[in-house]
């Protein structure tokens, strides 16, 4: 088993403790088509860990969201969470692709959150967040309505459950997105590049309800952002990316202030 | 002048009566088997895996790609000596209509499928929804407002389809219509089957326009996706979608990103 890779004790915040990894990349590859995004990744996120990928487009951030997601397939290697494999396992040294069924109940340990909030638009605000509960955590309607009217006061929009997404402004359809992803419980949430698609001014109410959410849940995050000064107030760990390779990782401290790859530094001046 | 309004009294009781009764019900029937058979195809063409939707692909171009007259003639002589079941000529009629239309309206459905945009999919993913659940809360109800312009194409077009179905023995509007030319002279007839065949279409159209406008409210959709929604099913007609969402691949969730 391939462990921490940057052992150097001084520049991560995540001692292992002898526990199993939330989330592990053995050896993953992925390409599309032709092309290369992944070539043998490994790195490993440890539970309540909050984690922001940084680093050019095309440098295979959100793909790695999205192989945790199961939206795209892995060209080889392995996904675990919490030491269970999600889409294939290796058995007598062979990789096995899991059935969809296996791959659903620990998928179900994961939620994301999209660029682009993806709020069903043929539902209200309340039967958003209420849907997946009812109909694939078996929870009744009454129990979902409940957590659902809690986790909208969290994000502050609790007197727009009747509202539909269309007459709700970015900022307001993306804390549903957040509650409704929330609402399946996950241990893992994935947030991919959540305020890119938001006005300057409606970045800020966003932010604010993922900061609340960090600072108050023990909840593994995945973050692929922009927004460098969210990334350091929230974050444990940074990983830099470029073509698909870690070629910094540390704390968001140190990263930010200081980095040691020239890359990391020339990324870094560029999007600030 | 009077020869025309008396020859129009004479057509218009017989075209209105077992005329139109013929036409209807052809009509009809034919409208709910195009859509059972479109949403089937193109159910199966779009989520199904690739060797179940080639078979539906070649079922759809079969039927759109050969002549309606001749598969009514299938339908109602060969049918019969092959299998020994001999449908009468008013299932007939039914049956060569919907699936004939129906063809068309698979590349609907799917087309619509297609337009569900790919996040809706992938959300669903992301939430662990079965596949069922995932269509019938999430992309059906989205899918079924960009449909409905598309369908309603079709069903005027089979109204006026419907006109064939006396090659089967069907006395229909147009079979009247042709009777009644010897009796009450060219014009009177066939004014009076044109005006009751345009009118059948404006009451269906009609209808089928307010559960668009319905449908789509739902969803909350503008002004301008309506717009389009109208503009793809003009183009499926014109048969110019087919060859464009052939090259799009056969599916939203089966798209990669590139990062």
């Amino acid at each position: 088993m391939p462990t921490d890779q940057n052992p150097d004790p001084a520049t991560t915040s995540h001692p292992h403790n002898g526990g199993v990894p939330r989330i592990q990349f053995e050896d993953v590859v992925k390409k599309f088509g032709s092309t290369t995004v992944l070539e043998g990744l490994n790195f490993s996120v440890d539970r309540g860990e909050r984690v922001t990928l940084i680093g050019p487009s095309g440098s295979g951030k959100t793909t790695i969201l999205r192989l945790l997601m199961t939206l795209e397939e892995l060209t080889d290697g392995y996904v675990w969470v919490d030491g269970d494999p999600l889409t294939h396992d290796r058995r007598d040294g062979k990789r096995v692709e899991l059935k969809p069924k296996q791959v659903s109940a620990v998928r179900k340990r994961i939620g994301m959150v999209f660029q682009q909030f993806n709020l069903f638009p043929n539902m209200t605000v309340l039967q958003n967040i209420i849907e997946a509960p009812v109909h694939v955590l078996g929870q009744s309607t009454e129990q979902a309505r409940t957590k659902a009217l809690e986790l909208l006061d969290r994000v502050g929009l609790g007197d727009r459950g009747d509202a539909h997404p269309m007459q709700l402004s970015g900022g307001q359809q993306q804390r549903v997105a957040i509650a409704r992803a929330l609402a399946m419980d996950p241990e893992i949430l994935l947030l991919d590049e959540v305020t890119s698609a938001l006005d300057p001014e409606l970045v800020g109410e966003v932010l604010g309800v993922l900061q609340d959410l960090a600072a108050t849940t023990d909840i593994t995050m995945l973050i692929v952002t922009h927004e460098m000064q969210f990334a350091q107030d929230v974050s444990d760990r940074v990983m830099m990316f470029d073509s698909g390779h870690i070629i910094e990782e540390g704390l968001p401290a140190k990263i930010f202030s200081d980095p040691d790859n020239e890359r990391t530094r020339q990324f870094l001046q560029a999007v600030r | 002048m009077s020869d025309f309004f008396s020859g129009v009294a004479t057509a218009l009781p017989r075209l209105l009566g077992e005329g139109l009764l013929a036409t209807l019900v052809s009509f009809a029937g034919g409208a709910v088997v195009m859509v059972l058979v479109a949403v089937v195809l193109g159910l199966v063409e779009h989520q199904a895996p690739a060797w179940l939707a080639v078979i539906a692909r070649v079922i759809v171009e079969l039927f759109r790609g050969s002549s309606l007259v001749v598969q009514l003639f299938f339908f109602f002589y060969v049918i019969p000596t092959l299998t020994g079941v001999d449908l009468g000529s008013t299932w007939t009629a039914i049956i060569a209509l919907g699936l004939n239309y129906g063809a068309y309206g698979a590349e609907v459905v799917r087309g619509s499928l297609n337009a569900v945009p790919r996040g809706q999919w992938e959300t669903t993913t992301a939430l662990s929804m079965p596949w069922a659940t995932k269509m019938r809360r999430v992309i059906w109800p989205q899918a079924w407002a960009l449909m409905l312009p598309g369908f309603n194409n079709l069903m005027v077009m089979l109204i006026k389809g419907t006109a064939v179905v006396s090659l089967v023995l069907l006395s229909d509007i147009t079979f009247e219509a042709d009777q009644l030319r010897r009796q009450v002279g060219l014009w009177p007839a066939f004014l009076s089957a044109l005006v009751i065949y345009y009118l059948i279409a404006l009451v269906v159209s009609t209808v089928m326009r307010w559960g668009e406008g319905r449908a789509q409210r739902r969803l909350g959709l503008g002004d301008f996706q309506i717009r389009q929604a109208r503009r793809d099913a003009a183009k499926v007609l014109a048969g110019a979608a087919a060859a464009e969402a052939g090259s799009g691949g056969s599916g939203a969730r089966r798209e990669g990103r590139d990062t």
